[in-house]
């Protein structure tokens, strides 16, 4: 617990978790940002005012938001992917600045040369992802190797799918992470189809997380529905790397809820595969233990909920309101100088 | 100081390193065993490991992890083993370094430097002049020195450079060119071609391997009474093409040469510049003078066939001249 430097509350009373009342109110306000966030985006895509792809992270808000959270937002360094939206939050991500990034309008940190989540902000410790899988695996590593080589342990957390994990890169980051000993979390997000390719066609171990013992790291496959499980996992792994232990491999084993973008109606993938990952939906199940427990009540979720999506739309709108990027800008800033 | 072009590159990576410790170098065997080259011969031993590190086989992970290490405030210096391993790279380099600086506004100051080239024997995969695919990238610099002094001051200017820069040696030149270089400090600004040899009847423009060709041809060409200028670009990004046009413009006519295959190689971007900008003064069409369009082969008659020469610029520069 020491290496997070979060809200501090009284422990919540009724529970055996490892965290405090007001965190768990975080966690889940966090993971309720993902939701909606969602479903704004949705929204706007049958509205026909999204441009470019909508990637939802429905049934991911666990991993993004459990596995950032056990990082020092100050100190460490988030390599997110498209469906990690959770974690942008969880690192203090503006959400009007998050929502003129992804929709490319004046503003945008990208100038409009990129949208979605690919935008870097440096000042909260956050580059975001190309569309090639895996890429960034090896960056974030190196960005750990920089502070390393000035004696400052700096973790790095990043993610891969269960497709993106069959990329050659990925085997080279993690070989050369573990070899010398970078303090790198990397997070197969096991969602159970690569766009529409099932497992069964992506890879024939067992788990994913049995590749960490040929790296000679540790490795670990946990079910990703369960926030406060993700962060217990995360933070260990984080303890591992500040001692100097080198990189972790964790798999969460998640559904993907919707297409591989919303253009796509993943007719491919069974609905009975469906229905029974939505009996455990991370959101839903979550606020059951929180109300369970006595953290917030149910009505009191339910308002968060509603604001949560208000705060969405509006910021949205806020976003539309604003222009397209000047044209002149895609000349501009091919290189730092010339 | 009179130096190889080796040591010129080994001097100005040593005074970088001495200078700056955000600048350290990460490759394969460069440092117990030097390098495959033996540029690095003596680094580990001065920089120690921390900064001089042994990578596995892994060019995604060298380059990548270097990127990122450039995000985080260092300056890395990549070394291919051969510049034909750059493919193994290649996502990294092109997807990522390449689109930093226009997506995010963020510097990668990054060297990716090794040998490349052929005439040695090498065979299909240690032979290859790449150059021409980053110079069609986009977001990337691209280095081609010819000479000792040049890939010093050519070396010092990348390090320093905040856009990734691929920095292409000629393995053929790492011994056999020798010349004086300027001790300490030395800087030769990226952009910048050199007119290496005056001449009034054909301008010759060239860079790395074919510069040489292009010396070696003006001696013979000025027993024939032909006086060619020999302009070497240096660098293909940024291409300083007002040098070039200068040069045309004065004798009227041109011959592009390299080592690099023909075909969509960067001296087609050349001969389009000069046909656009420099019509008026050409008194003959622009030539080409390079590689056969094949890999570059083993057997020492196969390579010798098919990559340019001294002989094969003469020819061509003749024919220019009867035009």
């Amino acid at each position: 617990m020491k290496s997070t430097q979060r809200s501090s509350g009284k422990p919540a009373s009724k529970s055996t978790s490892l965290l405090t009342a007001d965190q768990r109110k975080e966690l889940l306000s966090y993971m309720l940002m993902a939701r909606e966030f969602d479903t704004a985006m949705l929204r706007l895509y049958r509205q026909g005012k999204a441009f470019g792809g909508v990637y939802s992270q429905l049934g991911n808000e666990a991993v993004s938001v459990g596995s950032a959270y056990a990082l020092d937002r100050d100190r460490d360094v988030l390599f997110p992917m498209h469906r990690n939206i959770g974690s942008h939050f969880v690192f203090g991500q503006d959400l009007d600045q998050l929502m003129v990034n992804h929709l490319a309008r004046e503003g945008s940190q990208m100038r409009g040369t990129d949208g979605t989540g690919h935008y870097a902000d440096p000042a909260r410790r956050i580059y975001g992802n190309v569309s090639h899988l895996g890429a960034m695996i090896p960056v974030a590593a190196g960005f750990s190797l920089a502070d390393q080589l000035r004696g400052i342990t700096t973790v790095s957390l990043t993610f891969i799918g269960d497709g993106g994990a069959q990329v050659g890169e990925v085997h080279e980051a993690l070989n050369f992470a573990s070899v010398h000993k970078i303090p790198l979390i990397l997070i197969i997000e096991n969602n159970q189809y690569a766009y529409s390719t099932p497992n069964s066609l992506e890879f024939a171990c067992e788990r994913l997380s049995d590749r960490a013992l040929g790296y000679g790291m540790y490795g670990t496959t946990i079910d990703g529905t369960d926030v406060e499980l993700v962060y217990a996992t995360c933070l260990e792994a984080v303890e591992r790397a500040r001692r100097g232990e080198g990189p972790s491999l964790i798999e969460t084993r998640t559904m993907r809820m919707r297409g591989h973008a919303e253009h796509d109606d993943f007719s491919y993938v069974p609905k009975d595969l469906l229905e029974e990952w939505a009996t455990k939906d991370p959101v839903e199940t979550y606020i059951t233990r929180i109300v369970r427990d006595g953290v917030m009540t149910a009505d009191e979720v339910k308002a968060l909920r509603e604001t949560t999506l208000a705060t969405m739309i509006a910021s949205i709108d806020r976003a539309l309101e604003r222009a397209w990027p000047a044209p002149e800008e895609g000349f501009k800033n091919v290189f730092m100088s010339i | 100081m009179q130096m190889t072009y080796l040591e010129a590159i080994a001097d100005a990576m040593r005074h970088e390193m001495r200078r700056d410790d955000n600048v350290f170098m990460i490759g394969e065997d460069i440092g117990t065993y030097g390098g495959a080259f033996k540029v690095t011969k003596g680094f580990l031993d001065e920089f120690g490991a921390k900064r001089i590190i042994d990578a596995p086989i892994s060019e995604a992970a060298i380059i990548g992890s270097a990127i990122g290490a450039s995000l985080n405030g260092m300056r890395p210096i990549v070394e291919m083993q051969f510049m034909d391993f750059i493919t193994n790279g290649f996502n990294q380099v092109v997807t990522v370094a390449g689109t930093t600086a226009y997506r995010w506004g963020l510097p990668v100051p990054m060297v990716v430097r090794g040998p490349s080239g052929g005439g040695v024997g090498g065979n299909p995969f240690h032979s290859r002049n790449s150059e021409a695919w980053f110079a069609h990238a986009t977001g990337l610099k691209v280095v081609c020195p010819a000479f000792p002094d040049d890939a010093k001051g050519l070396m010092i200017a990348s390090i320093r450079d905040n856009d990734p820069v691929m920095f292409f040696e000629h393995k053929g030149l790492y011994r056999k060119i020798k010349g004086e270089v300027p001790e300490g400090e030395h800087i030769v600004p990226l952009g910048q071609a050199r007119v290496v040899r005056k001449g009034t009847h054909c301008s010759v423009i060239a860079y790395g391997s074919a510069v040489h060709m292009a010396l070696a041809a003006a001696e013979a060409l000025a027993s024939e009474g032909i006086d060619i200028e020999v302009v070497d670009i240096r660098t293909l990004v940024p291409f300083d093409q007002e040098t070039v046009f200068e040069s045309v413009r004065k004798t009227g006519r041109a011959l592009v040469a390299h080592e690099a295959v023909l075909t969509a190689g960067f001296g087609g971007e050349i001969a389009a510049r000069i046909a656009d900008i420099a019509f008026q003064y050409l008194d003959a069409p622009v030539r080409r003078v390079a590689a056969f369009d094949s890999p570059t082969p083993f057997a020492p008659t196969l390579e010798q066939a098919v990559l340019p020469n001294a002989e094969k610029i003469q020819a061509a520069v003749r024919e220019l001249c009867n035009f």
